[in-house]
């Protein structure tokens, strides 16, 4: 099992299963008499009956919690009584309450939903049979990607129509905030957990006991984002690893015999809130979720979002990841309900797990053609001849495929009909006008628009452009870094462009999903991709652009342009800030401000990019790591202390690549 | 007046043969036991010509008996047919054995000094085993590996330093050997060993020297078998109350250098609380203590460098033990429990209130059903009428699920009214975890069911099916994890390494502590199809151990270290407490006269 996570050199090798449409089932028969049919899942072998009443008490009545209620009413001299009232509270607002008739509800309105929305929504069979069988013989934790509010949604509705056991899910607390609508998610099986809770130890044991508690009983599947939020980029992001500490503890306890992780890659051929999140990064604060804003978003309804696609990949058993790996034994000395912190290795363990399992659903995200002609359109600012777009979407494919992207292109029709139906159904962002394609931006300002609006319009174009050609980049990323250091490179000694790939690697390692502590893996792999496309040669020694490769790695290097170059605005920035404490939170304004200002001078053109707040948080993050920013905590506040000289070399060595 | 108190028949559940003490050394005990098996000869499980479950001899209270359902039990159990035998080596191939290496001045000093010696190979044999899976299947295929070159029998104490200082003298190795039941492999011989190696037999020093009633004390040699030792006592009025399992063959020396486990041991402690005085020969001379004093403060206690020693220091020759009046009654009896967590939360309130029975022993649903496919053909048509009411009360009125149900058998023991009123209180404990009682007959069967549970792998390997017990001790709160996990890493084990059909994988819990209890488990799968099968064996019973010690499990609760659980020892007592050890051996034994490499 533990091989899923160390996937074969070649991913192109991988075997992937079929996909079958599961929306064509519901227009052929009645939502109603579906929403309504005999729901009997199989369930958790060793399941102890747990009614939602009895298992609030046995959260409640947990040792662990009872233990730090304990702690908590000595600390702060509190009645005893007083904090477990307070525990009780919490776990009411957490708290799930899974009713069947809302679950019922719920499929016969997301039925009309979903079949308004997409044209299909594809499912593996295979995987959910696979998830059928974990179900019943393990605790199961189901993991999907995360770019729609869509996501859970779709899921509990998957998983209802095959029968499976309903998920409880994590879901973050601004839900909660919409009335009937977060009642109603409530009912249908989300629980609710507040954003950040980092010191209150009491809601940290509440919230853990009560996922533990489902977990070891069995009680129902868990299903949190480990990317933690919506990635509003396409890309996926950084994984957080706090829950995944939390359901992966009770193995390590000896709680429970395994627990299986289940990724699951959620795609959409468009994704619902596609212009939102441009803005978003742009610094438009997000709409608070209100029930009446949804009911606003009834205009969505009249769209087409094309295909869905859903692929639950195989379990992975923790119990493999952690063979040899982690010492189960270091939990004898202390009883189990007293909290322990982890020892490094089980730290390690799951941070590298969250890592790979991030990597598991990028490969089975189901990828469309579009995403290949988006990357074509954003390398191609003044748009591409229609013939020349498809012969290099054409070319592109071929290259994709060779690289294992798990590519939706049918055999079957001629490239121009392929290219025809991605640019219809994303004619918002794309224009064909005379038998060229370009970027649908506008070129001249609106009436009564500043300068300053016509670029944050256009930004909004390319961003949610870019937040297509992101999905595929996971599939480039690692032969990108090698051909950008390749021509950087003094020489073409492999351990020379070892050191190149390996600073981009160190550099960008916020920015995509790279392992910790796997450069050169990513490096070995990239040689083997790029020689395989016969683009590199490599001998013992050396590592050699070869006569064809040229146009792949050319491409290959501007897939990364937006990035280097977005990261040197970053740190020209910090370098030309005078403020002396910058406010952490002052940042991202200050960054992007600066940016405009050099877009609107004319002296950066191309890279409206450099405006996403998504690259330059991660930029920063980036650079604290290098050491070139200190974070310092004063009082509530936290400033940055930028090493200028630091900052700048970093910034003239991104200009040298 | 008041009523006769009932006349003790000691152990009654199985029937015991008087079985003449060894008083020489020629009639050593191989002419009356397996050689290639466990127990009696005459005493063996078999299927007949019909196809039925018998077992043979008379020594037992099964003796005789037919037992109608074992076939089918044992097919649909491990997915074997009686067509497919694998009968053992009918008998040993005594050219099969190596030639003996003798140290010759060594054995003439010994015959100067009256020792009695041989080296016939089928006594050499007898005694270069224990009873691990791994030996007696090579014996049953005929295979003999490194076996002692000479067996010596001392007759007392004197004998043994004799014995020892020729030892020293001529630099031979010594294997003490009590009743030959280890399961550790604590009496093979190491491969390593180029010296001469001689197996020392205490069967001869059998005798029970004198009885305090004063004190309730008794001085005994320590080669004297458990069984023999309880009889002799109980001619007196009086037993120790130390019962292990392996009582009818293993030696009191045996159980000071294992630190063994008695089933009663909740009255009469296990053996560290029994043991008062302890003599041990070891090649630095004679190690005991100058008085019998109950408990002493005089720095760390030197019993416990004897006790689980191993037989790496010396031997031990000579103990002093508690004593007790015997029981005026005894009464066993059973519960029925819905499922395995009721019986262990039951099990845990009566270590709570510390109302434990002599014994109490909780089996899980696997182990409940075998006792069921162990009932001897019932007489009577009434009889088979009860146990099917029985079973309809329990499964359809009660409404317990056949698959989860599990039992705990128990044992009291003591005045009348007060076992009566004890009786009592634990079934109440039980009502209040849905506990039934379900008689005395199972409770006796239970405890039965040990005694010949041994004799039944030897019928297991006549038909593909190999398996072993293991044990552990474990904290309360840890105890249902672990039996879940242990069983479960052996199914998934066993499917990984090839076993085509699950395997039996049980446990049941045989003591309760304050702090703790002491799991038991039982492991056997069907070998056919397997180019190896003792290799699959011994690293799914390695996997389960190392599962164990994850779940926060012991390396061993009564069973001790030997060879076979060596490699964990550090882990289990430290660097430093390893080094501990190893210093008092380098102390004790410089020359590794005491050479069978056990424990450290």
């Amino acid at each position: 099992m533990a091989s899923v996570l160390y996937s074969p050199r070649d991913p192109g090798l991988k075997k992937r299963d079929e996909l079958e449409d599961m929306l064509e089932e519901r227009r052929r028969s009645s939502d109603a008499r579906h929403a309504l049919r005999c729901y009997a899942p199989a369930v958790y072998k060793g399941l102890a009956p747990r009614e939602v009443s009895a298992l609030r008490g046995a959260v409640l009545q947990s040792d662990a919690l009872q233990h730090v209620i304990g702690q908590v009413s000595a600390e702060c001299g509190e009645r005893r009584e007083l904090v477990q009232e307070e525990a009780a509270h919490l776990l009411d607002e957490m708290a799930h309450r899974l009713r069947l008739g809302t679950v019922r509800f719920f499929a016969y309105v997301l039925s009309k939903v979903f079949k308004t929305l997409f044209r299909s929504v594809r499912v593996n069979e295979e995987g959910v049979q696979r998830l059928q069988q974990a179900i019943q013989d393990h605790p199961v934790v189901l993991l999907p990607s995360h770019r729609s509010y869509m996501d859970f949604l779709m899921m509990s509705y998957i998983l209802y129509t095959y029968d499976l056991a309903l998920p409880v899910i994590a879901a973050g607390m601004d839900f909660m905030s919409m009335k009937v609508v977060g009642e109603m998610l409530r009912m249908s099986g989300a629980f609710f957990i507040r954003r950040s809770f980092g010191g209150d130890k009491l809601y940290w044991a509440v919230f853990s006991e009560y996922v533990k508690t489902m977990l070891r009983t069995g009680y129902a599947p868990i299903e949190f984002f480990l990317e933690g939020t919506r990635s509003r980029t396409g890309k996926s992001l950084t994984p957080k690893t706090g829950l995944l500490n939390i359901v992966m503890e009770p193995f390590f306890k000896g709680e429970v015999f395994d627990i299986h992780l289940v990724p699951v890659s959620i795609s959409y051929d468009r994704i619902l809130e596609e212009s939102l999140y441009a803005r978003e990064l742009l610094g438009v604060p997000k709409p608070k979720e209100t029930t009446s804003g949804l009911l606003k978003a009834r205009q969505i309804l009249r769209e087409d979002y094309g295909v869905m696609h859903v692929y639950f990949g195989h379990p992975v058993s923790v119990r493999s990841l952690a063979q040899g790996r982690v010492k189960r034994s270091q939990y004898n000395l202390v009883p189990r309900h007293i909290p322990q912190r982890p020892c490094l290795a089980a730290q390690a363990l799951v941070g590298e797990a969250a890592f790979r399992l991030v990597r598991l659903q990028e490969q089975a995200m189901v990828l469309r053609p579009w995403t290949l002609v988006a990357t074509l359109l954003l390398q191609n600012p003044d748009g591409m001849d229609l013939p020349v777009l498809e012969e290099q979407a054409a070319w592109l494919r071929r290259l994709a495929l060779s690289f294992g992207a798990f590519l939706d292109w049918p055999d079957c029709k001629p490239c121009r009909e392929v290219v025809g139906a991605g640019l219809a159904l994303h004619k918002n962002l794309a224009r064909v006008s005379g038998g060229r394609v370009r970027l649908a931006v506008a070129e001249t300002p609106g009436v009564g628009q500043t300068a300053e609006e016509l670029a944050f319009d256009r930004a909004v174009g390319v961003l949610s452009c870019a937040s297509y050609r992101n999905q595929i980049l996971h599939v480039f990323i690692r032969p990108a870094l090698l051909s950008v250091a390749l021509r950087t490179a003094n020489s073409s000694r492999k351990d020379e462009v070892y050191t190149c790939f390996n600073f981009l690697w160190t550099v960008f390692s916020n920015e995509f999903i790279l392992c910790p502590g796997a450069s050169v893996q990513d490096f070995e792999e990239a040689c083997y991709l790029l020689g395989k496309c016969c683009a590199v040669q490599e001998s013992q020694q050396d590592i050699v652009m070869s006569e064809g490769g040229h146009a792949t790695l050319a491409f290959l290097r501007a897939l990364l342009d937006p990035f280097l170059q977005g990261y040197q605005v970053v740190c020209q920035y910090l370098c030309k800030e005078t403020e002396e404490n910058l406010r952490e939170n002052k940042f991202v304004p200050a960054a992007r401000n600066f940016a405009l200002q050099l877009i609107l001078a004319g002296v950066l053109t191309l890279c409206y990019e450099a405006l996403s707040s998504d690259l330059q948080k991660n930029a920063l993050a980036a650079l604290v790591q290098l050491e070139a920013v200190t974070k310092v905590k004063v009082g509530d506040q936290v400033t940055l202390k930028v090493n200028r000289r630091a900052a700048s070399s970093l910034e003239d060595m991104l200009g040298t690549f | 007046p008041p009523p006769p108190p009932p006349r003790l028949r000691w152990r009654s559940s199985f029937e015991m043969v008087a079985d003449a003490v060894y008083g020489d050394a020629k009639i050593s005990r191989q002419d009356i036991m397996k050689w290639n098996g466990w127990g009696y000869s005459d005493s063996r499980f078999l299927f007949n010509k019909k196809g039925q479950g018998e077992f043979t001899g008379k020594r037992y209270r099964l003796s005789g008996m037919i037992l109608p359902s074992l076939k089918d039990w044992f097919e649909a159990t491990f997915g074997t047919s009686l067509q497919h035998k694998t009968p053992a080596t009918p008998t040993l191939n005594v050219s099969a054995v190596p030639p003996p290496n003798l140290v010759e001045p060594f054995v003439e000093e010994l015959k100067v000094a009256g020792v009695a010696a041989s080296h016939d190979p089928e006594g050499r044999v007898f005694r270069s085993h224990g009873h691990c899976l791994h030996e007696i299947f090579a014996l049953r295929e005929g295979r003999i590996g490194r076996v002692p070159d000479l067996v010596v029998w001392p007759n007392c104490h004197n004998d043994v330093v004799k014995i020892v200082e020729l030892a020293c003298k001529y630099n031979v190795c010594l294997m003490p050997y009590g009743g030959g039941t280890s399961v550790s492999s604590a009496l093979e011989c190491p491969l390593e060993e180029t010296r001469s190696v001689v197996s020392l037999d205490t069967s001869q020093m059998n005798r029970i020297l004198w009885i305090d009633e004063k004190n309730l004390t008794v001085h005994v040699e320590a080669g004297i078998i458990g069984q023999d030792l309880e009889r002799q006592l109980n001619e007196s009025g009086y037993c120790t109350g130390h019962e292990p399992d392996s009582m009818e063959f293993s030696s009191l020396g045996g159980w000071v250098a294992t630190r063994a486990s008695g089933m009663k041991k909740n009255i009469y402690g296990n053996i560290e609380d029994l043991v008062v005085h302890i003599k041990m020969v070891t090649p630095r001379g004679v190690i005991e203590k100058s008085c019998q004093g109950p408990r002493m403060s005089t720095g760390p206690d030197i019993h416990h460098f004897i006790m689980g020693s191993e037989g790496t220091l010396g031997v031990v020759t000579e103990v002093t033990m508690k004593i007790r009046p015997l029981p005026e009654y005894q009464k066993y009896g059973s519960i029925v429990f819905p499922n395995f967590q009721q019986g262990v939360s039951c099990l845990r309130e009566v270590a709570r209130q510390r109302c434990a029975p002599a014994s109490i022993r909780l089996m899980d649903n696997e182990q409940f059903q075998f006792g069921h496919a162990l009932k001897p053909q019932v007489s009577s048509i009434f009889t088979s009428f009860l146990d099917g009411l029985k079973k309809f009360y329990i499964t359809k009125f009660k409404g317990f699920e056949p698959h989860h149900l599990c039992v705990a058998t128990l044992l009291f023991e003591g005045d009348r009214e007060k076992v009566l009123q004890h009786e009592k209180q634990v079934y109440d404990i039980a009502a209040k975890f849905g506990g039934l009682a379900a008689g005395e007959d199972n409770g006796q069967r239970g405890y039965m069911l040990t005694f010949v549970i041994a004799y039944l792998r030897d019928l297991g390997m006549d038909y593909y099916v190999i398996g072993e017990s293991f044990e552990t001790s474990v904290p309360w709160d840890r105890v249902l994890d672990l039996c879940r996990n242990v069983k479960e890493r052996i199914v998934r084990e066993c499917k990984e390494r090839g076993v085509q059909f699950p395997p039996f994988s049980t446990c049941r819990v045989t003591q309760t502590y304050d702090a703790g209890a002491c799991v038991y488990f039982y492991f056997a799968f069907n070998y056919r199809g397997l180019a190896d099968p003792l290799h699959v064996y011994e690293r799914v019973e390695h996997e389960a151990r190392e599962e164990i010690l994850a779940n926060g499990g012991s390396l061993s609760h009564h069973h001790g270290v030997g060879k076979l659980r060596k490699e964990w020892m550090r882990e289990a007592v430290s660097t430093v407490g390893l080094g501990m050890l190893q210093s008092v051996k380098e102390y004790v034994d410089p020359n590794n006269i005491f050479g069978n490499r056990n424990l450290l």
